[in-house]
């Protein structure tokens, strides 16, 4: 009984991050819940009886993509300033 | 009776659908590559959690080992990806491709 | 937020309706699911040469998945260091941007990340763990390591990194391909030498993986031009300033 509210309302919350995560107008917070939502898919792992899956989720699917998306985002939006100045791209 | 499987596989279900309106709407390549992540966590739900959805059925060993791969397989390619798109804005300064709409000035 | 308007957007919003319901539909209707392959696994667990079984399935049952898998990896990283531009950056750097709490935090976690990764490796053999998530704890190292400035970028991988980078898959062919020289066919190994083929294969694959993986995110972007001290930039970021007032 426990358990099935909690797989309830840990699928309801994973559907609302992503909804929310393809709804924010700004790309930096469109990363982060995207941060979150590969945490909260290491719960869902857990409770799905696949801890190996759990590991490789939170190292690599929410460590290394997240920080991944991160440079990536900063090096867009962080030479947009520069590159107004008519700058040759480098 | 209802296992915790089937929860998480229709889970896995409404996020496949909702990231292929997300992939299809979004212009930012970025955005895309977010959503194509969240799609792809969709399908592994649906992989994983389909066989246990009859409740004491054990976990099913062999999904779980191509889930892993292809949780790898996904990370390499948003790699990727994203190496195209940092490429694509230190030429042209756009990120996103050029057939797509432009945002309102 | 830009996106497509219009009745593209109904279109899509139409298609994954009925994406969905379907694909609800078709799971709601399924039969009772059989164990044949999971009966199958348990069955010849022994024969395998490992004790757990996700790690039998990934690198004996089905381990011609995990060598195309590094084969996959391998050629994305090649294809992240094909992409990153030619030469050092032009553009200098403002200003160092490594926080001392990062590097203090550092000293603490990365043993302690080299320490887990080790542990990994090991239980992957009859408990969770194995191959991917040592590599993947030890990439994580890598990138807080680059975060830093420990690991610096590179303008081209020396060596060392080189050998790391195809170390998984040379030794995962060569193990596969043994079998091969004694009649069987390829990933066919013998059941007394199983347990020590996939140790040999487990280890290099982490290396390998995890050299990838912080590959991908050190390799991205060229190393940048360090200003001389902040409070005399170099004369590109003069030229720019100038430009840009």
């Amino acid at each position: 009984m426990l358990g099935e509210i909690l797989d309830f309302s840990l699928a309801a919350i994973l559907i609302w991050i992503a909804w929310r995560t393809m709804a924010t107008p700004n790309l930096f917070n469109a990363v982060v819940l995207f941060i979150a939502f590969g945490l909260l898919m290491t719960l869902a792992w857990v409770r799905l009886h696949a801890p190996d899956i759990a590991l490789a989720e939170t190292a690599i699917g929410t460590g290394l993509t997240g920080a991944l998306m991160l440079d990536a985002v900063a090096h867009i939006t962080g030479k947009r300033g520069r590159r107004r100045a008519g700058r040759n791209p480098s | 009776m209802i296992g915790g499987g089937l929860i998480y596989a229709m889970a896995g279900v409404v996020l496949f659908a909702l990231g292929f309106y997300g992939f299809i709407v979004h212009a930012h390549l970025v955005r895309k590559l977010i959503v194509f992540n969240i799609m792809g966590s969709g399908v592994f739900l649906v992989l994983v959690g389909l066989p246990q959805r009859v409740a004491g059925t054990p976990p099913d060993r062999v999904s779980e080992a191509l889930v892993l791969t292809g949780i790898v397989v996904a990370v390499s390619a948003t790699a990727f990806g994203l190496a195209l798109v940092r490429r694509l804005y230190d030429l042209t300064g756009e990120t996103r491709l050029p057939n797509d709409p432009r945002p309102e000035p | 937020m830009s996106a497509v308007y219009g009745p593209i957007r109904q279109i899509a919003a139409a298609l994954a309706w009925i994406l969905g319901i379907g694909l609800i539909a078709a799971i709601v209707s399924l039969s009772r699911p059989d164990f044949g392959l999971a009966q199958l696994v348990e069955a010849h667990l022994e024969q395998s040469g490992v004790r757990h079984p996700v790690t039998a399935v990934l690198l004996n049952y089905r381990g011609y998945d995990t060598l195309l898998e590094i084969a996959v990896l391998l050629l994305a990283v090649l294809g992240i260091l094909a992409f990153r531009p030619p030469g050092p950056a032009t553009i200098p750097d403002a200003a160092t941007d490594s926080s001392p709490v990062l590097a203090a935090l550092n000293r603490l976690i990365v043993p302690l990340i080299v320490l887990a990764a080790g542990y990994l490796l090991w239980a992957g053999a009859h408990r969770p763990g194995g191959a991917f998530q040592a590599g993947a704890v030890l990439a994580g190292g890598g990138v807080l390591l680059r975060l830093t400035g420990t690991i610096p970028s590179f303008e081209s991988p020396n060596a060392w990194l080189r050998v790391c980078l195809v170390v998984g898959l040379g030794v995962f062919l060569a193990v596969a391909a043994l079998p091969l020289f004694e009649g069987s066919r390829l990933l066919e190994y013998r059941t007394a030498e199983a347990a020590m083929a996939i140790l040999v294969v487990e280890s290099a694959l982490t290396v390998s993986i995890a050299a990838i993986l912080a590959t991908a995110f050190i390799g991205a972007a060229p190393p940048r031009i360090r200003c001389l001290s902040p409070s005399r930039p170099a004369h590109s970021a003069e030229g720019e300033r100038a430009g840009q007032s």
